[in-house]
């Protein structure tokens, strides 16, 4: 008759069957779910995220050493008493006015020690002979400068008092030497508030390369015309001379690596106009931006590595265009003959026509002048590499650089604005690098990552103790550790963010794979459960 | 010793001079200053990608390199343009032009030109990739024309040309890339200050979706259509046989053609490109989190690459009668002999051993035959004997 037939099942069947489901739940339950979170969960490493936190609130404190040495003369004689006393005699006897300076700067170095980012400075009486009328600071080549103050006069105080009667003479010293509030602002514009630091010093730091841990410098000569001239130029002794002293004085900065080649047929990409007043080719400011992408694309350059490159092109006009000068703004021209763009490099236009007459006979030889090409190469380096052209303060006298290339002093004012700058941008990069591995739960950490950041933290702290205890060249050099070691962590190739997964797909793939498994389960434990409660309300009911 | 103090000619005289540079020094100074600041970058770089493979996508192989081509006239170096092409339509097999791709019909102007190089080609060009190249984590051996080294006072165009849908850019008709992801990738670009502006162009279906999720300052984005929008192409070339470009690129391209290095066409006439009675579809753009009025923005901030240039004031007088240059790096290198190595060492090939073979397990048809006789023998034998084998 088509009844329905429901299996009827004994108690103990059903009993069996109740523990069952329950069995495989609490398997399910117990086993299953750690084991697929275990599976699915991404390897991170540990990070020492507290100490990272601190890094944020950083706060760096810069000291400089500085040692006060009185001549004689200066100071009446109870003063000296109180002065602990060591002294130096320093007799000089110039034949002409002229050469004291220099020489007694040199005498002066030579007695005393000057480590990394200390300044030593000699105060001459007031009567000296020694400085122009006028002038009351000169600041050597190396990290001395002499400073003319009449402290005698402060009668009857001590030796507290004295320093503090020369302390805004000696900091307005320090501001030269080492460094002062715009150059730290200077070397934090990225991290700073548009607005903070003036223009000039914009303009510096948008010229100057950022710091990096190496440097490719290539220096070209562009010959358009080698039918008629064949240029020699001996690179190499005049980089040996000139160049490389520099980058030797620069190496606990960054290493450099420099090439050198000749390039035919290059020309530049502006057509100059001919003065018939100046009787030469003139190339105005306007069109020499212009110059530069044409001669661009056909420096080759052998650079293995991703470090900032710099070139520096020597022209000669070939004999149709010759002389080329180059006018400024004011339509002057300019005494170079040069011009330079920031973070690319320096071209020299360098004129042979004087060299040769009309009558000789094509290819003329023709040398140059390397001296005169390395000096303005060697000035456009400077600016490129971070000396600022800064402007003697009124009342100093500067000495320059001369063939050195850079003063020791002017070198540890870039060596105070790189750790600075460079102690920024490793903590910004551990602090940011931190922050984007939070966000994004399902990176994976190495253990060479955390690696590389412990030691980036590590070596940041050690750099701002070193800064904060007054160890220059050491600060420089836990600062540069730091940040190549956050740079390799930020750009470690294995921390690509490839596993973005919206919520709506995810649970697209796991609903087909689990759904079919939990509903059984759970319907079944549903059930259970109903008949245990109706159980205990019987019992219940059984008792009354 | 006799140190040379030619820099001090007479120290009276010097203060005169000092002074009188100081003060010239300063107004130059500014005048310097004053040219710097009407932007701050001092480089341009770009990326070109375009997604799509096959060879009816030809037209987006075409916008790509319409782009390229403007922003190299313009002037930007190949040094510091990344390329990204899935696709080679130059050299596809059934282009009837071969080593051409042409933006106009009747193949009035070929962009491939004879100069071009790409960086990123075929299936290259992927996500990973793409998202690599952005945020510069490149593995070591990466050579330079594949990177993108900019610093923080860079300029990039970002240009992005395929099939898209809403909130997401389809590549290599196998993956996509969503708009979180590259919102994410441009942050990440700036934390570790990798441009000055940013701008991003993209010229897909949908594509105003693309830009929507952006949040880092200094990004200014175009789009070639709205959310729900389809981007059209523009005219198909009966020679050739696909459609050539698409509308957005095509309009823009006619626009770039007409700026120079020097000239002062800024932004607003840029998203003034292509109306909809051109376009059909309507061009989206975003400037709310770009700090610079787009008023004041040149195209050739973007598309071109004009250095900021200064004259060198300064020079060190290095020439000193007499002296002789001394060397630095100590003795002069002896030259060593060189000779090339051996390239076809004859003797070795000839003698060769022959090479200790490893030993494998047994391949799969012989484990297959195996199986196929026990079967055999135990269905002729019947089941029961299998229980005395296992």
């Amino acid at each position: 008759i088509g009844m329905k037939v429901r299996p009827v099942l004994s108690d103990p069947e059903k009993q069996r069957g109740r523990s069952a489901a329950v069995a495989i739940a609490a398997l399910v339950i117990a086993a299953g779910i750690p084991l697929w979170w275990k599976t699915t969960e991404t390897y991170r490493a540990w990070l020492p995220a507290a100490r990272i936190s601190e890094l944020e609130a950083l706060q760096l404190e810069l000291r400089v050493e500085v040692e006060v040495v009185f001549a004689r003369g200066t100071l009446s004689p109870e003063q000296q008493k109180k002065v602990p006393a060591s002294r130096i005699t320093y007799e000089s006897c110039c034949k002409s006015k002229s050469l004291c300076l220099v020489e007694a700067d040199h005498a002066l170095h030579t007695l005393t020690e000057t480590s990394c980012g200390s300044v030593v400075i000699y105060i001459i009486p007031e009567a000296s002979a020694l400085l122009p009328q006028d002038m009351r600071v000169y600041v050597g080549r190396s990290r001395t400068a002499l400073l003319r103050s009449q402290v005698a006069s402060v009668v009857g105080a001590g030796l507290p008092e004295v320093l503090a009667a020369l302390d805004p003479q000696m900091e307005q010293v320090l501001q030269t030497m080492s460094f002062n509030h715009q150059d730290v602002t200077a070397a934090l514009t990225d991290r700073l508030r548009p607005g903070l630091s003036t223009r000039d010093s914009l303009a510096d730091s948008m010229r100057a390369f950022k710091s990096s841990p190496g440097y490719e410098i290539t220096f070209s000569l562009l010959n358009p015309d080698p039918k008629h001239h064949q240029l020699h130029w001996d690179v190499e002794a005049a980089l040996d001379a000139y160049i490389y002293p520099l980058l030797h004085k620069m190496a606990p900065v960054a290493n450099f690596s420099v090439d050198s080649q000749i390039l035919y047929y290059a020309v530049l990409g502006v057509n100059p106009r001919y003065d018939a007043s100046a009787s030469a080719y003139t190339l105005s400011a306007d069109s020499l931006a212009h110059v530069i992408n044409p001669v661009e694309a056909r420096l080759g350059s052998n650079a293995a590595s991703s470090n900032p490159v710099l070139n520096f092109l020597l022209y000669v006009p070939d004999s149709l265009h010759s002389p080329l000068i180059i006018r400024n703004d004011q339509k002057q021209e300019v005494a170079s003959n040069a011009f330079h763009s920031p973070r690319w490099g320096g071209i020299m236009v360098y004129n042979v026509d004087g060299a040769y007459g009309n009558d000789t006979q094509f290819p003329v030889d023709i040398a140059i002048d390397m001296s005169r090409v390395m000096g303005v190469f060697l000035s456009q380096l400077r600016l490129m590499l971070g000396f600022q052209q800064t402007g003697a303060p009124p009342g100093f006298v500067l000495e320059a650089a001369g063939r050195e290339g850079v003063a020791e002093w002017e070198l540890d004012r870039l060596l105070w604005s790189r750790s600075v700058e460079n102690v920024a941008t490793a903590s910004a990069s551990i602090t940011s690098l931190a922050q984007l591995l939070d966000q994004i739960a399902n990176i994976v950490i190495n253990d060479n990552i955390a690696q590389q950041v412990a030691s980036a933290v590590t070596a940041l702290q050690a750099a701002v103790a070193e800064l904060e205890a007054g160890n220059l060249a050491l600060a420089l050099e836990h600062s540069r550790e730091a940040i190549s070691a956050s740079e390799r962590a930020f750009f470690d190739p294995s921390l690509l963010h490839l596993l973005y997964f919206p919520d709506d797909q995810k649970f697209a793939i796991y609903i087909p794979l689990f759904l079919p498994m939990c509903v059984p389960i759970l319907l079944s434990l549903l059930k259970i459960f109903r008949e245990v409660q109706q159980h205990r309300a019987e019992k219940r009911a059984k008792r009354d | 010793t006799a140190r040379p103090c030619m820099l001090i000619s007479s120290s009276v005289a010097l203060d005169f001079v000092l002074i009188g540079r100081t003060s010239a020094f300063l107004l130059l100074h500014q005048a310097r200053a004053e040219r710097f600041f009407r932007s701050d970058h001092t480089n341009n770089w770009a990326v070109l990608v375009c997604t799509s493979r096959f060879w009816f996508n030809y037209r987006h192989v075409a916008n790509t390199l319409s782009v390229y081509r403007s922003v190299k006239r313009l002037g930007i170096p190949d040094s510091h343009i990344v390329l990204m092409l899935a696709d080679d339509m130059a050299c596809n097999h059934r282009n009837p032009k071969p080593a051409t791709v042409f933006s106009h019909k009747n193949m009035e102007l070929n962009v491939y030109g004879d100069d071009v190089e790409v960086d990123y080609r075929g299936y290259e060009v992927t996500v990973e990739n793409f998202l690599r190249v952005l945020t510069g984590r490149l593995p070591p051996s990466t050579p330079r024309s594949k990177r993108l080294l900019s610093d923080d006072h860079s300029n990039i165009l970002i240009y992005l040309t395929g099939h898209g849908g809403n909130g997401f850019l389809k590549f290599q008709d196998s993956e996509e890339i969503s708009n979180v992801e590259l919102a994410d990738a441009f942050e990440q670009m700036w934390q570790k200050r990798r441009y000055n502006e940013l701008l991003f162009i993209i010229d897909t279906c949908q594509g105003a979706s693309m830009y929507e999720r952006f949040y880092s300052p200094n990004l200014m984005a175009l789009a070639s259509s709205q959310v729900g929008e389809d981007s059209l192409s523009h005219q198909p070339d009966l020679a050739i046989g696909v459609h050539l470009m698409d509308r957005y690129t095509f309009y823009l391209l006619e626009f770039l053609e007409d700026i120079h290095p020097a000239s002062q066409a800024n932004m607003n006439d840029l998203f003034k490109v292509c109306p909809k009675s051109q376009c059909v579809s309507t061009p989206g753009h975003r400037t709310d989190l770009f700090q610079r009025d787009p008023g004041s923005v040149l195209i050739t901030d973007f598309f071109g690459s004009v250095r900021k240039v200064e004259i060198t004031m300064e020079t060190i007088n290095l020439t000193v009668p007499g002296i002789p240059l001394e060397r630095f790096g100590g003795e002069p290198h002896t030259e060593t002999a060189l000779a090339y190595v051996d390239q076809l060492p004859v003797a070795q090939i000839i003698h060769q051993k022959p090479k200790q073979k490893d030993w494998h397990p047994p391949d799969g048809f012989i484990l297959g035959l195996w199986t196929l006789i026990l079967l055999v023998f135990f269905r002729t034998y019947g089941i029961k004997h299998l229980k005395h084998i296992f």
